[in-house]
């Protein structure tokens, strides 16, 4: 499958651009990565995503694909030498994919939420966060079945989906100590997890670091909503 | 050869049509399990721990919950007829106009749906925005899956239900045939399809209830 034509329109710090970036490092694609600003809605992106117009945006060829999760797997189908990223049984897959919607529907907007909110609803935000990522505790300790990623020796479609924000979680006890959410007295399993991402020969090029994060967004003064998915 | 196939629904929800369409289509057969969601049963708190709601597909014992997974669940077990392309490029597209109408057409339409006077007033013309999207998705195709109804037209199909319901309560059209031809035509043909319309609910059940829904969000109105 010749890899020549293959763009990736985004900001790097973002963690949906990030996505697409470990799926693309997977599979060895030679691309090149568009800085765009997602506040800034450049006649470009509008060309590119005129419905939703946000990033990231894979252009193959000429075909723009949107939203992160559907790039991942449009990259899994696309490029098929190389590791796998979804499982191939259907009922891992549909697991796969219902925890994957369960991070971008109920865990990212708690993120979201938590980094918006004052002081005082700050903590209660929090406690949901955790309640969440428990959540997601449990569900590594039935997918991984005692392996190292979700996707088992290798790393697959849920430790993209979820290693994505991995950065931005380290950046949030880092800002402050009392906001821990990868803490491996509650969660020790995923903070594990975590940890590998950063030495797994597949991905490690791709994972964000927080104190570079940190420094984007202090670039950005204020973060407005989100304006990527 | 029968397969062990439950598939727990409530009579109405829209998401769980989309299992039965889609199971329909397959030609499999299954077990329905009526689920009451103001008294949720023991088995769906179990199976579907996470959110607690329908549908939820039980193969073999084995959930499988929220409608769009449950969907390419199906599709990745029994090939025959496909749901969604085979080209990946078509697929992600597939999947995209899947997520548009979730993320997107079905909020807005419930937006509309739930207001009156300025509010929705307001509320149409993003609405109408978004469907033109659609609309130019129809050009030169009887369905939204080519020539045969596939995993985005079962995504869209609570509009082949709904849309008539909705504009006959708050009676104002939402999908005007002059303005969008081709969603009107696919509106009918979805609905007409022979596998489809024999799974619709009541319609006078659908329009009390829609009614008391729309009547609820009124009252509740700042």
């Amino acid at each position: 499958m010749a890899t020549s034509g293959v763009k990736l329109y985004g900001g790097r710090p973002s963690p949906y651009v990030n996505r697409v970036v470990m799926a693309l490092e997977m599979k060895s694609v030679d691309y090149e990565l568009v800085e765009m600003n997602p506040y800034e809605k450049s006649e470009l992106l509008i060309k590119i995503n005129p419905i939703h117009k946000k990033i990231p945006v894979l252009v193959h060829g000429d075909r723009p694909i949107c939203e992160s999760l559907i790039i991942v797997q449009y990259i899994d189908d696309a490029w098929t030498n190389g590791p796998s990223i979804l499982p191939t049984d259907p009922y891992d897959r549909a697991t796969a994919r219902f925890w994957a919607a369960f991070i971008d529907d109920n865990f990212f907007p708690l993120l979201r939420e938590m980094r918006e909110a004052e002081e005082e609803a700050k903590r209660l935000v929090f406690e949901k966060v955790l309640e969440a990522f428990a959540l997601l505790e449990e569900a590594f300790i039935t997918i991984s079945k005692g392996k190292a990623f979700f996707g088992g020796d290798t790393v697959g479609y849920l430790d993209i989906a979820l290693g994505s924000f991995v950065g931005y979680l380290r950046l949030s006890e880092m800002l402050n100590a009392n906001y821990k959410i990868l803490d491996e007295t509650k969660t020790p399993l995923l903070a594990e997890w975590a940890e590998r991402l950063y030495s797994d020969s597949l991905v490690k090029d791709a994972m964000l670091d927080p104190q570079k994060l940190l420094e984007s967004l202090t670039k950005f003064q204020a973060m407005p909503k989100t304006d990527s998915n | 050869m029968a397969e062990d196939l439950k598939l727990m629904r409530t009579w109405s929800s829209p998401y769980a049509l989309r299992v039965v369409h889609a199971l329909k289509i397959k030609g499999l057969e299954y077990e329905t399990v009526l689920e009451d969601m103001t008294k949720k049963s023991a088995s769906l708190l179990e199976y579907n721990p996470v959110h607690k709601k329908v549908p939820v597909l039980l193969h073999n014992g084995r959930p499988v919950c929220e409608s769009l997974v449950i969907l390419e669940y199906i599709d990745d077990v029994w090939k025959q007829p496909p749901l969604l392309p085979q080209d990946p490029n078509e697929k992600a597209m597939a999947r995209f106009w899947a997520n548009f109408g979730d993320d997107k057409v079905m909020p807005l339409t419930w937006r509309v749906f739930t207001s009156e006077g300025k509010d929705q007033e307001e509320a149409i013309g993003p609405m109408m925005e978004n469907l033109k999207f659609l609309e130019e998705q129809l050009k030169g195709k009887s369905f939204f899956g080519g020539e045969a109804i596939g995993y985005t037209d079962i995504a869209f199909g609570w509009m082949g239900n709904l849309i008539s319901i909705l504009e006959e309560i708050i009676d104002l059209k939402l999908v005007d045939e002059e303005k969008f031809p081709l969603l009107s035509v696919w509106i009918n043909k979805f609905s007409d399809d022979p596998v489809i319309k024999e799974c619709w609910p009541p319609r006078d059940k659908m329009v009390e209830k829609f009614k008391v829904i729309r009547e609820r969000y009124l009252k509740q109105a700042p």
